[in-house]
């Protein structure tokens, strides 16, 4: 059943395309209606799963038998979480881009491919399907930010596209070496991940296949495409590729590099410059993206830059959280994938859509005149919890992702724990910074007027889908922070498992 | 074998050059005074005709294997799937040409083509190297002139020239070759010489031969250093011949060269594993395969011409299909001729957009593209479909393509993945020609039509082409296993 | 999960989510449901007091609920002595403080919203005993206290705002990272199972044993812990040098969260001392022990110096407050010391803390009477500059009287509750460190001097002409005063009402901190 998500988003994305061009309120309500029954059939494909537990196969056909490749889906607990991530996303998604205006069809069309591309990936086990849903997913990402986009839009396009198809012929390389090696008999990940890879392959194999799927996770270095390319994008997509495509790097981490060579993390022979392993390696540039994304962001001029800085930063626990190898550890990292999907698009559908659509500016010093908090209370509201969860304040999803994180980090490398806190820190910082500037600034005689002329109090109050979005979103942050077990009674059985469980090498 | 019998094998061919003769008599009779367009219209089917009847001839003939004349006539299933596909192409062509108003002599022009098809149908179906020169003559040949048909335009003037000269430079290198092999072994028959070869492997004069059949060979498909006249060709021919170049005589050239390499030369391989070279022609043409990827993908990132762009992206196609070759496994061999096949379908797709905005804007470059969304959504949506699959998305036939090629390669050594080096390669420059293609699209869907752009309008034949390539390209790609499993079954 | 002690910290928050929703006109009606919502909590507070069973030292009404089974986080709440004592004083102080904000126009349903979030903050502090539980509820409190003190404060507040927030998130990160590793140390949060760690000097072995960490030796690695620990609850007290946020913040805050954060949240550190520092790290505490005490001396003596060289009221009313605090820390100290097993140091030991428990108390109801008082002056006269004013005694008699009371119980005048609280604590300090109780002596006569300077100041002497017309209390304002002058007077008289509660508790930390 849950491969209806798939199919109802490509669904979706061609009745689309058979509409009018300006046939704007049936494109929104067809859209919102596939992403909803997206994240319908994602719901009770949850509740359907928590009372089975363990692996559960969707589908299973022959599709290219000469290479033995199957069309094979199937989910666990890990796929779940991020099965509803992805739901929730596209619907408030879908609700926050109710203004568009412009090629409002096709839109909507290029949203909807990518939301399926995303729940593909995030279902299947053979991997040559895994990377065909992968790859597909690069295409609409660049239309929708080269079409839509705003600051400086062909370029941030262009360099997502770029950065991601590069990421993937990595990610292609090390599979087609492996699926060679092992015989080329399957493609299906559990049976790959068996296969006993000679301990020199993976030792390169590893690093590469991670790396490759890790520069769509944002991992430092190679993160550069992230803040160009969110603030460029509009912000539905914006919502999407910080709250989910993001996290189809971390997931590709988890479930392809990891999985199918774990030996590329043990030590090393001979340890160089100090690392002794890949674990080291990677937990060391997590770690630095947490810091440079948090201290970045704290000297930003534009909005949206301080939030798509954030998002590198917030990856960087993620990543982190991989790397420790403990179940508190793995489940943090998955737990964070979930809690800051939501975060991140809340955040940028408050950047984008609430006050850039209105104020038609981003940067900071501008809005701070503005007194944005009496002109639109409800967008600095949800802003202020937004900015809560995103600092990792108890009471909200992010909390306990992020302790989780470090207490399984501490284990292993308490350093990185400690710069971790670090980390934690700027990002209060930075995220007081923009409340202030963007919406509460100190000035006694704020002006009246926006950048253009308007006057302040002339700014369209929020409307009734961008209000809808946001509470769901709220609502998730708010139910997974104060009960959080609803997700990690999935995601740990999920670790613990027969595929996953030769990961688990940190103790704990 | 009497000549009936030979008759009722070669009947394709023969119907081919008959319909030749017809196109050429029934246009010189009855051609004056007619507008252009119908004259192409009526010589583009009848030459479909003849072909479809060529079709009809080899679908019906006996799968039995049989071998004429020392090697210079094979028909197999193999040599009997080529030719089809071949047919295919030549019938492609000749629907997208019905538009084009490139010249009056409509009748030489289609006898032309029939006749440089009829050559490519030799030259699949040759195992001795006599015929392979001879066919190869003849298509190279047909295809000059075809580069030249256009009398107003200089540049398809300057474009045969370059091609003519090149090609007979190259010629003349195949066939110093070729007698050099003949005199190493003392046999003109691929598999004879395969016999006698070997023990010549370190013999200088053999890696002499080696070099010149391999300049003469890589002209052919295109592959650098052996490239220069592609980029001209491809801008400067009349769009029918640039089409049918990159597409049918490609899937010939790519054949013959397996056939030549992997029969004739079968023994004197050697490898390009990595830190494990030994000379033979595998090294040589993963040398070729390297240098075509580089400079292809590099070379098309500066074009501002959508025709010269795809003439480099045909020389970086050509690298990676080498690549696919170099295995010289059944697999490999059938990887090739997977990709290649379905690039040809893709790239007269491409021509066929092409055709259609030139013909009406005169202009061939990027900026002539832009806005085509709004100007024609079915030109857009094909041409992303045939874009991305150049470029290699999936679930695209390129992309499976590529996918196969590479797994080729590497199971060739299964063990040590000595060819990963050049995968790794081919992968990267992929990588890099997403580039260029998005630059295409880019224009095709993300810019603004200006308001003066003429508007586009296309005969139902080419839109029919354009729908059934598209869909081909779209379900190749999706569910690869029929072709797949047709090729397989045909390798001997 | 309806323990009375859920449905104490939930009234506020239910509370909060109604005036929320309220319409932003309807004012007085906000006020009206926030403050009946404080009275609920009274109310709830005082049942649990009577409830209560003074006899046993040991938690009751518990609750205990598995919430995070994967990191061994229990949703724990429980009472003792002192959260009893705590939560009646957030339970009196929040009414107070909202009603001492009637005044406040500007959006006062936020005001009102944000105060009750504070205060069922402050509930769930006192009462959660797992440390991920009540962590949760410890930075919790302080996103109303930053947006109250943001959005209704003075001319400077965003800089005091901000101070407060990172000053106050920098100490929560290093006790977070410090609680870590004991949990990673030993697999529990629960506060009860770590005091009985601490006790046992289990900890500081399983500490040392677990977490080798760059070759730190075995005794530095418990002491950085430590370390990191303090530094968390240092900055809430706050102890110097750790409280430079505190004078501008306590400044700049409206009038009511001044009291609030006075009353109730700076009790949230010295707590945080008693209920996780003290039973979890005895012997690192021991091991630095004269450190601590020279800075509660320090805290002491140059607050009261700082207060005396201030010249605005909320100013010598925030140092004073860090002041105060100090005196509870040189008692916590104090009983720290490891004296043998003599019973007679029981008994010194019993009496600190029983005065720093009493003290906390007192405190919270003086400062916070205090700060409504200096409030009344500045929006009456836009100022309250210590120079500003004279001679206002002879306008608003009764208004003197009741400050002067105040100020006479944050002295300590006997008969009134300050009295108690000091007396105990130097009692028991006394015995115990001579010195430092000695030099803290200074403390306690610099603060008379200030307060008797405020009030020779502001209301004796000549009266400045431009004062005339300010006004004497009102009987709103008297009514609202009222109930906190009784308990001063009350709890002076009769310091058992409270003793006999935490008594009991107080001699089961002294039990456990033996030697």
């Amino acid at each position: 059943m849950l491969a209806w998500t798939i199919y109802i988003s490509f669904a979706g994305a061609a009745a689309l395309l058979t509409l009018k061009p300006d046939q704007v309120r049936a494109a929104r309500i067809v859209a919102l209606l596939a992403s909803l029954a997206g994240l319908l059939v994602a719901l009770a494909g949850a509740f359907e799963f928590s009372a089975s537990g363990g692996l559960v196969t969707v589908a299973d056909k022959a599709w290219i038998p000469q290479l033995n490749i199957r069309y094979t889906l199937a989910v666990d607990g890990i796929s779940i979480t991020l099965l509803l991530l992805t739901g929730i996303a596209s619907v408030t998604g879908v609700l926050f881009s109710w203004n568009v205006t412009h090629r409002t069809k096709e839109f909507f069309a290029f949203y909807l491919a990518l939301i399926g591309g995303v729940y593909g990936v995030f279902l299947s086990f053979d991997l040559f399907l895994l990377f065909v849903f992968y790859e597909l997913a690069i295409v609409p990402k660049y239309f929708l930010i080269a079409i839509w986009g705003s600051t400086r839009r062909e370029y941030g396009a262009m360099k997502l596209a770029l950065y991601s198809f590069v990421g993937s012929a990595m990610v292609l390389v090390g599979l087609i070496a492996a699926y060679v090696l092992a015989g080329s008999n399957t493609f299906n990940l559990i049976e790959l991940a068996k296969f006993p890879f000679p301990r020199d392959f993976q030792m390169w194999a590893f690093p590469l296949v991670f790396v490759g799927f890790a520069i769509l996770a944002g991992l430092w270095p190679f993160h550069t495409w992230a803040p160009t390319g969110h603030v460029a994008a509009p912000t539905a997509a914006s919502m999407l590729l910080a709250g989910v495509i993001m996290k189809l790097g971390a997931y590709g981490c988890l479930r392809v590099a990891m999985t199918l060579f774990p030996l590329g993390l043990d030590d090393w022979q001979h340890s160089v410059l100090g690392f002794g392993s890949w674990r080291d390696v990677f937990g060391l540039l997590a770690v630095i993206g947490i810091v440079y994304g948090a201290m970045v962001a704290l000297v930003q001029k534009d909005f949206k830059f301080v939030i798509g800085y954030s998002s590198v930063s917030h990856m960087g626990f993620v990543l982190l959280g991989l790397m420790t190898l403990t179940t508190i550890g793995l489940s943090g990292a998955v737990l964070q994938m979930f809690s800051h999907g939501i975060i991140a698009g809340l955040l940028f559908a408050v950047v984008g859509r609430m006050v850039y659509d209105r104020a038609h500016t981003r940067v900071l010093d501008e809005l701070e005149v503005m007194r944005l908090s009496k002109a639109l209370p409800f967008a600095a509201g949800t802003f202020v919890v937004a900015g809560l969860a995103s600092m990792g304040m108890p009471g909200f999803s992010g909390f306990v992702a992020e302790l989780q994180v470090l207490i399984g980090a501490w284990k292993a490398f308490p350093t990185f724990a400690v710069l971790g806190g670090l980390g934690v820190l700027i990002g209060v910082a930075y995220t007081l910074r923009a409340v202030q500037k963007s919406f509460f600034s100190g000035h006694a005689e704020p002006s009246s007027e926006l950048r253009d002329g308007t006057p302040n109090h002339d700014l369209e109050p929020i409307s009734l889908p961008e209000k809808i979005g946001a509470a769901l979103l709220i609502v998730c942050m708010v139910v997974i922070g104060v009960y959080p077990q609803l997700l990690l009674k999935l995601i740990v059985p999920a670790l613990r498992s027969d595929l996953m469980a030769p990961l688990l090498k940190g103790g704990l | 074998m009497n000549y009936w019998e030979l008759c009722r094998l070669f009947a394709p061919e023969i119907t081919l050059v008959l319909t030749a003769g017809l196109v050429l008599l029934l246009d010189l009779a009855r051609g004056r005074g007619v507008p252009n367009r119908q004259r192409m219209g009526l010589a583009a089917a009848l030459a479909s005709a003849g072909c479809l009847i060529a079709w009809a001839f080899l679908f019906m003939s006996e799968t039995r294997a049989t071998t004429l004349l020392n090697g210079m006539g094979v028909i197999d299933p193999q040599t009997n799937f080529l030719k089809q596909v071949l047919l295919l192409l030549t019938i492609l062509t000749a629907m997208i040409s019905i538009e084009t108003e490139f010249t009056d002599h409509v009748g030489e022009y289609f006898a032309l083509l029939l006749l440089a098809t009829v050559g490519m149908m030799f030259l699949v179906s040759s195992e001795n190297i006599l015929m392979i020169f001879v066919s190869l003559e003849l298509l190279s040949l047909s295809l000059y002139v075809m580069t030249a048909f256009n009398k107003r335009n200089p540049q398809s003037a300057e474009a045969a020239l370059k091609y003519f000269l090149f090609g007979g430079m190259a010629a003349a290198f195949t066939l110093f070759g070729l007698s050099l092999v003949y005199g190493l072994s003392g046999e003109t028959s691929l598999r004879e010489i395969a016999r006698q070869l070997p023990s010549h492997a370190r013999d200088p004069l053999f890696l002499l031969a080696l070099l010149m059949t391999v300049v003469g060979f890589g002209f052919k498909v295109a592959a650098v250093p052996f490239h220069l006249w592609a980029p001209d060709a491809y801008q400067g021919a009349p769009l029918p011949s640039a089409a049918f170049i990159a597409s049918g005589s490609k899937v010939a050239s790519f054949f013959i060269l397996a056939k030549f390499m992997m029969i004739g030369l079968a023994g004197t391989e050697g490898s390009a594993a990595w830190c494990a070279f030994a000379s033979g022609w595998v090294p040589a043409l993963a040398v070729l395969a390297a240098l075509s990827m580089l400079l292809g993908n590099l070379a098309a990132i500066a074009q501002k011409s959508v025709r010269r762009l795809l003439a480099y992206s045909a020389i970086a196609q050509a690298g990676y299909m080498l690549v696919g070759l170099l295995a010289h496994t059944p697999q490999g061999l059938a990887s090739m001729l997977y990709y290649v096949i379905t690039y040809a379908l893709t790239t007269i797709g491409a021509f066929a957009v092409v055709a259609v905005v030139q013909e009406k804007s005169g202009d061939d470059s990027l900026a002539a593209l832009a806005g085509l969304r709004q100007r024609s959504p079915l030109l857009a949506g094909c041409m992303m479909i045939f874009m991305l699959s150049l470029a290699g998305i999936p679930p695209l036939a390129g992309f499976f393509g590529k996918f196969y090629l590479f797994t080729a390669a590497l199971n060739s050594d299964a063990k040590s993945l000595g060819l990963l080096w050049l995968v790794i390669l081919a992968i990267a420059m992929s990588a890099v020609s997403l580039y260029y293609y998005l630059q295409v699209l880019k224009a095709v869907f993300v810019h603004a039509a200006p308001p003066e752009a003429p508007a586009l309008t296309m005969a139902t034949s080419t839109r029919l082409v354009l729908i059934l390539l598209a869909l081909a390209v779209v379900l190749l790609g999706a569910v690869p296993g029929t072709l797949l499993e047709k090729i397989l079954s045909t390798i001997p | 999960m309806s323990g009375p002690i859920t449905l104490l910290t939930i009234t506020p928050l239910v509370g909060a989510i109604i005036i929320v929703g309220l319409n932003p006109q309807r004012k007085s009606l906000a006020r009206g449901v926030g403050f009946a919502c404080t009275l609920l909590s009274l109310a709830f507070a005082i049942t649990l007091w009577v409830n209560f069973d003074a006899k046993s030292g040991a938690l009751q009404f518990v609750e205990r609920w598995p919430w995070i089974p994967t990191l061994n986080v229990e949703y724990f709440v429980g009472l003792d002595g002192l959260g009893l004592l705590m939560v009646l004083l957030t339970a009196i102080v929040v009414p107070f403080a909202l009603l001492a904000s009637s005044h406040v126009d500007e959006n006062p349903k936020a005001f009102i919203a944000l105060l009750l979030f504070l205060q069922s903050g402050m509930f769930g502090v006192f009462t959660a005993l797992n440390f991920i539980h009540w962590f949760v509820f410890w930075e919790l409190s302080l996103v109303p206290a930053y947006f109250l003190i943001k959005l209704w404060g003075g001319p400077r507040r965003a800089p005091a705002a901000n101070q407060f927030f990172i000053y106050t998130m920098v100490g929560s990160v290093t006790l977070l990272l410090s609680m870590v590793a004991v949990f990673l140390a030993t697999g529990s949060w629960d506060f009860m199972v770590l005091a009985e760690k601490g006790r046992s000097g289990e900890l500081t072995t399983m500490l040392t044993a677990r977490l080798g960490w760059f070759g730190l030796s075995k005794d530095a690695l418990p002491l950085v812990i430590f370390g990191g620990a303090f530094l968390g609850f240092a900055v809430k007290v706050p102890l110097v040098p750790f409280h430079t946020w505190l004078p501008a913040t306590y400044a700049e805050a409206p009038t009511g969260v001044s009291m609030v954060l006075t009353g109730v949240m700076s009790k949230m550190g010295v707590y945080g001392f008693l209920r996780v520092l003290l039973p979890v790290f005895p012997g690192e505490m021991r091991a630095v022990l004269p450190l601590l005490l020279w800075l509660a001396v320090a805290t002491i003596v140059l607050s009261a110096c700082a207060a005396f060289a201030q010249r605005d009221l909320k100013r010598i009313v925030a140092y004073s407050s860090i002041n105060h605090l100090g005196y509870c820390l040189l008692g916590i100290f104090a009983a720290a010391q490891i004296t043998g097993n003599d019973p007679q140091w029981n008994t010194e030991k019993a009496a600190a803390l029983n005065g720093v428990l009493l003290q906390m108390f007192n405190h919270g109801l003086t400062a916070s009477a205090l700060f409504y008082f200096v409030g009344l002056i500045e929006q009456r006269t836009d100022r309250r500059g210590l120079d500003d004013f004279g001679g206002l005694r002879k306008v608003a008699p009764v208004f003197c009287g009741l400050m002067g009371i105040t100020m006479f119980a944050s002295l300590g005048l006997p008969g009134l509750n300050g009295f108690v609280g000091e007396f105990l604590i130097f009692k028991g300090a006394f015995a115990l460190t001579a010195w430092a109780s000695s030099i803290s002596v200074i403390g306690l006569l610099v603060t008379a001097i200030f307060l008797l300077t405020i009030l020779q100041r502001v209301w004796s002497g000549p009266l400045t002409s431009q004062w005339g017309g300010f006004s004497d209390l009102t009987v709103k304002e008297r009514l609202i005063v009222l109930p906190v002058i009784v308990l001063m007077f009350v709890l002076g008289v009769c310091p058992q009402l409270v003793l006999n509660f935490i008594n009991p508790t107080v001699l089961r930390v002294v039990e456990a901190l033996k030697p």
